[in-house]
């Protein structure tokens, strides 16, 4: 699936987007970020607190617990400051 | 049907609200915000606006549509920018037209508090001596005034 990452998120992994394939394991937005972590330093510190991370799936908003399986893209970014 | 935009290009707030009810009769009240940026006392040199391209556009129709769907709206443009904005200039265009004031006024209001929340858009700040304080954090604020429009 494409990866999209947005704001100091993008900066912190250091790319703006890229293609990965989770393992099955991988169920949710939540385990997809925690995943994500593990992959190195540059993701360690993006998602450091997780629980701060907003979650858009096929370009609509979703909670950290759902499922991700079926998504043709993922975007992970801060909370949202437009207007 | 709302007309939504997203676009580096500034806006005419006038323009966009002639456009609106050109050839209409039936609208008794037209509300517009402008969203301006801020110099915050001399101390930010531009805003960087980043946004999501595709969900950006998605996000402001559908939110639009939530506001045509609350109250009896005769029409609804936003605009909103994107890219390095200077002091002064202009950042986000709601236009919200309906028969009466109430509707147009709550529409206008309730736009903006989802905007700002909802829609994928982050700003960056850059001092005048070139350097970044980071990116603008959401604020409880702007979370508590959205929800007053929960149900």
């Amino acid at each position: 699936m494409k990866v999209l990452y947005f704001a100091w998120v993008r900066e912190r992994v250091g790319k703006a987007d890229e293609i990965i394939v989770p393992p099955d394991e991988v169920k949710t937005a939540g385990d997809f970020i925690h995943w994500l972590a593990g992959r190195g330093d540059e993701y360690a510190y993006a998602f450091e607190n997780p629980k701060i991370i907003r979650v858009a799936m096929d370009q609509a908003h979703v909670k950290h617990d759902a499922p991700i399986a079926g998504a043709r893209e993922i975007a992970l970014f801060p909370p949202m400051t437009g207007g | 049907m709302a007309n939504v935009r997203i676009q580096r290009e500034d806006f005419d707030a006038g323009a966009e609200t002639a456009a609106l009810t050109r050839g209409r009769k039936d609208i008794g009240a037209v509300v517009t915000f402008t969203g301006l940026c801020r110099d915050e006392g001399g101390t930010l040199q531009a805003l960087e606006l980043e946004h999501y391209p595709g969900m950006a556009e998605v996000e402001l129709t559908r939110l639009a549509g939530e506001a045509e769907a609350r109250w009896p709206l005769q029409g609804v443009t936003i605009v909103h920018r994107f890219g390095k904005i200077a002091p002064g200039e202009q950042i986000v265009l709601v236009v919200t037209a309906s028969a009466h004031r109430a509707a147009a006024f709550a529409a206008a209001d309730f736009l903006m508090d989802y905007l700002k929340t909802k829609a994928p858009f982050w700003k960056k700040e850059h001092r005048p001596d070139g350097s970044s304080p980071g990116w603008v954090a959401a604020t409880e604020a702007d979370d508590s005034a959205a929800r007053r429009w929960s149900r």
